[in-house]
């Protein structure tokens, strides 16, 4: 697979951040790890620019919401190192009270339209960000449509009748 | 004789050196074989357009060689594709900018009635918006029914009566969408 | 949170003009805008608008069940649709544990690199036609037909394939389908010989593309670029080559990379992409004929719906079909992340399962979405002739856009 396996990579973000980051498993041999959001930066920097590993590429960038958890709203990162050719998790969950995180655009370029699609999305606040507004929905829209309280069908509709679609 | 067809005429009286028709007939005549289409494509049916212009199913055989990207110059707006909440007042506009006697056609399912895509943010069809004359059904349709589509446009214009644009019930149906 | 920048154009004395450029486009590109200040020809920086076309398909595919989430996949780009229907069916798989037979996955790359194809073949053609070379894009839509001809036989429909079914394909290619891959095989290259001869060395076209945009490889990572544009920067990056899928690693073709990442490079890396496609379909149909002839699904009867008539005779496949219509098709509450190489990148699928018949959520990593943001930075100090033929050369297709 890689030049580096999982346990080598988890074993040396264990050592610089130790009890920061959470390991949540390794779904379909991709390692899944979880932390806060005081020491994303740091984690991304560090796994960015250690010379061994060289997480250079930002795969994705995107956010999940479970209304049932505690921390309600989540960011997920997708980082891919192209020379040891591994992919590696990134998962912050926060409040939905709270929902600011430090924004990535500090290190990758590329995680500037990412982010505005999260908080277009999800209403996820990237603190630092250049540019933050809607990015693919109307510009007015004051609700967070992928949230799962969100209908997905427009309830101003009246041409819909319920007869004939058996309700 | 060549085997190339030409239109038929339109009935009329006819001698030697003039002809006699009226005046609706012979200028639906030309203005059906030589419409100027907008080509509105937003997304998947644009591609199959594009399929409908290149030279395998040709639609300038039926005059609609120029298109127009300008809604001055434009004839027929072929709304070709999805369009959204955020594209209608766009797809309002380039309506307004266009000069009667226009025509819409919508080609493909999101176009006629939203298509599959039952969302907050798709428009329900582009009726809600701008009146209609022609709804392509598919998705996307074939470009033999974008050009079944257009032949029905060309009938709508053969037998469309000069004065039909200032008619108090056209009027009316431009009201009942709010332009003027 | 700032207003949406805008520009003023109240003082006469200003030099700078606004320019609108968009949303309804010429030549088809697709509805997006950009709002740029120019001095004149130049342009001095530019806002991009997206998002016109977006029909929330993330939020769909959260109420459909998997196989019904494969048209939405179509619709992402739609000038290649069967790499995305092939990605995600590879994605469900993943996430069921289920292992393809050869000859499916055979079969499986055949039709992506035909897509592959096609997508390319509207990207160049379009970059001759931004130039005003209208005669390239005549003669190659032309052969997108025949492609259309084959998936035709393959899946009943052109563009909007909806090809194949969760562990294979829903019919085995017919002796007709083969007869007409082998012919495009065989007549293709001359047809793209033709058109590099018309392009490549074309006085006007090199000066209209050489030089223009050059992008290093350090700033396109920066900005998570991948694709054709990204190899034409320099990085061998092809999602085909680093993590084979599909069975890719039985095959033997190379990646082209280009040098400086200007538009020129592009438009030969996707050339020189066609004929390693033409190369990996020559070898698939070869491989193929060595595999037993009436495989073309897995055999999993849990995902891939049994034919008509078993269904109406036997009684597994009754239930079977009773089970995967419904929905009570268990999964694993899992989280899972697939990527192939779309023709514009690498089209990723990130699905998070709860064990219900829908996703729990789904992304989707869409490369025209992730390399069309780097045209504003990347535009500005152009002409705008130049920035023109710069939006064609990434092409971006609006589906995938704003998805």
């Amino acid at each position: 697979m890689g030049k580096i396996s999982n346990e080598e990579l988890l074993s040396k973000i264990n050592s610089k951040f130790g009890e920061q980051v959470t390991t949540t498993g390794e779904p379909f041999g991709l390692l899944t790890i979880e932390t806060g959001k005081e020491q994303i930066i740091s984690l991304l920097s560090f796994l960015k620019t250690d010379a061994a590993l060289q997480f250079i590429f930002l795969t994705a960038l995107t956010g999940i919401h479970y209304p049932d958890q505690e921390k309600q709203i989540g960011v997920v990162y997708h980082l891919h190192s192209l020379v040891n050719n591994v992919r590696i998790r990134i998962k912050v969950f926060m409040h939905d009270t709270d929902v600011h995180i430090p924004t990535a655009t500090v290190l990758w370029d590329g995680a500037n339209w990412m982010e505005r699609e999260t908080y277009d999305f999800f209403g996820v606040v990237f603190d630092g960000h250049p540019d933050l507004r809607r990015i693919l929905n109307v510009d007015d829209m004051t609700v967070f449509p992928m949230r799962k309280e969100f209908p997905l069908e427009d309830p101003n509709r009246v041409d819909k009748k319920d007869y004939f679609f058996g309700r | 004789m060549s085997d190339i067809q030409i239109v038929d005429a339109p009935p009329g009286v006819e001698g030697s050196g003039f002809f006699a028709t009226s005046l609706d007939k012979a200028i639906g005549l030309a203005r059906s074989h030589s419409l100027w289409p907008l080509p509105f494509a937003t997304s998947c049916c644009g591609i199959e357009f594009m399929a409908t212009m290149g030279s395998h199913y040709d639609l300038s055989r039926f005059g609609a060689e120029r298109l127009s990207f300008s809604p001055r110059q434009a004839d027929l707006l072929m709304v070709m594709g999805t369009i959204s909440k955020k594209m209608g007042p766009v797809l309002r506009q380039v309506y307004l900018q266009m000069a009667e006697p226009r025509w819409v056609m919508a080609v493909g399912a999101c176009a006629s009635s939203g298509g599959i895509f039952d969302t907050y943010s798709v428009l329900q069809g582009i009726d809600e918006i701008i009146p209609v004359d022609v709804y392509v059904p598919g998705c996307p349709p074939r470009p033999e029914a974008i050009i079944d589509g257009f032949m029905g446009i060309q009938k709508l214009v053969q037998t469309e009566s000069l004065r039909r644009r200032n008619e108090p019930e056209y009027q009316k149906l431009l009201a009942s969408y709010g332009i003027q | 949170m700032q207003n949406h920048p805008v520009f003023f154009d109240n003082d006469p004395q200003s030099e700078l003009s606004t320019l609108n450029l968009g949303p309804t486009h010429p030549a088809t590109h697709g509805v997006f805008q950009n709002v740029l200040q120019m001095d004149g020809e130049r342009i001095v920086s530019g806002v991009s608008t997206i998002g016109y076309i977006h029909r929330a398909f993330e939020k769909i595919a959260e109420h459909r069940p998997f196989y019904q989430i494969t048209p939405l996949t179509d619709r992402l780009n739609y000038c290649s649709s069967p790499i995305n229907n092939m990605g995600w069916h590879m994605t469900v798989e993943k996430l069921a544990g289920i292992q393809m037979p050869k000859r499916v996955d055979y079969m499986r790359v055949i039709v992506m690199e035909l897509a592959r194809i096609t997508d390319h073949i509207v990207c160049n053609a379009i970059l001759g036609v931004d130039t005003g070379a209208l005669t390239g894009f005549t003669y190659m839509m032309q052969w997108r037909e025949h492609v259309y001809e084959i998936y035709e036989e393959i899946c009943g429909s052109r563009l909007t394939t909806n090809i194949g079914r969760i562990g294979g394909f829903e019919r085995n290619f017919n002796s007709i389908a083969f007869a007409k891959i082998r012919k495009f095989v065989k007549d293709y290259p001359k047809v793209l010989n033709e058109f590099e001869r018309l392009f490549n060395r074309n006085r006007i076209f090199v000066d209209r593309t050489r030089g223009v945009a050059p992008v290093t490889a350090e700033a396109a990572l920066s900005y998570s670029w991948t694709g054709p544009i990204l190899r034409a920067t320099g990085v061998d990056y092809d999602v085909r080559a680093m993590e084979p899928y599909s069975s890719y690693e039985d095959f033997d073709f190379e990646v082209p990379v280009g040098d400086n990442g200007d538009v020129y490079s592009r438009f030969l890396v996707r050339n020189e992409e066609m004929k390693q496609s033409l190369r990996i379909i020559e070898q698939a149909l070869n491989k193929i004929d060595k595999e037993p002839a009436d495989i073309f699904h897995a055999d999993v009867p849990e995902f891939f719906l049994p034919p008509k008539e078993e269904v109406y005779n036997n009684m597994e496949a009754l239930i079977y079909h009773f089970k995967i219509v419904m929905g009570e098709v268990p999964v694993l509450p899992t989280e899972l992340y697939h990527a192939v190489e779309g023709a514009n990148g690498e089209l990723g699928f990130y699905m998070v399962t709860d064990g219900g018949r829908s996703p729990y959520r789904l992304h989707f990593r869409r490369p025209s979405f992730i390399n069309y943001q780097m045209y504003a930075p990347m535009s500005q100090g152009m002409l705008l002739s130049d920035a023109i033929i710069n939006m064609s050369s990434l092409n971006v297709i609006a589906g995938e856009l704003d998805a």
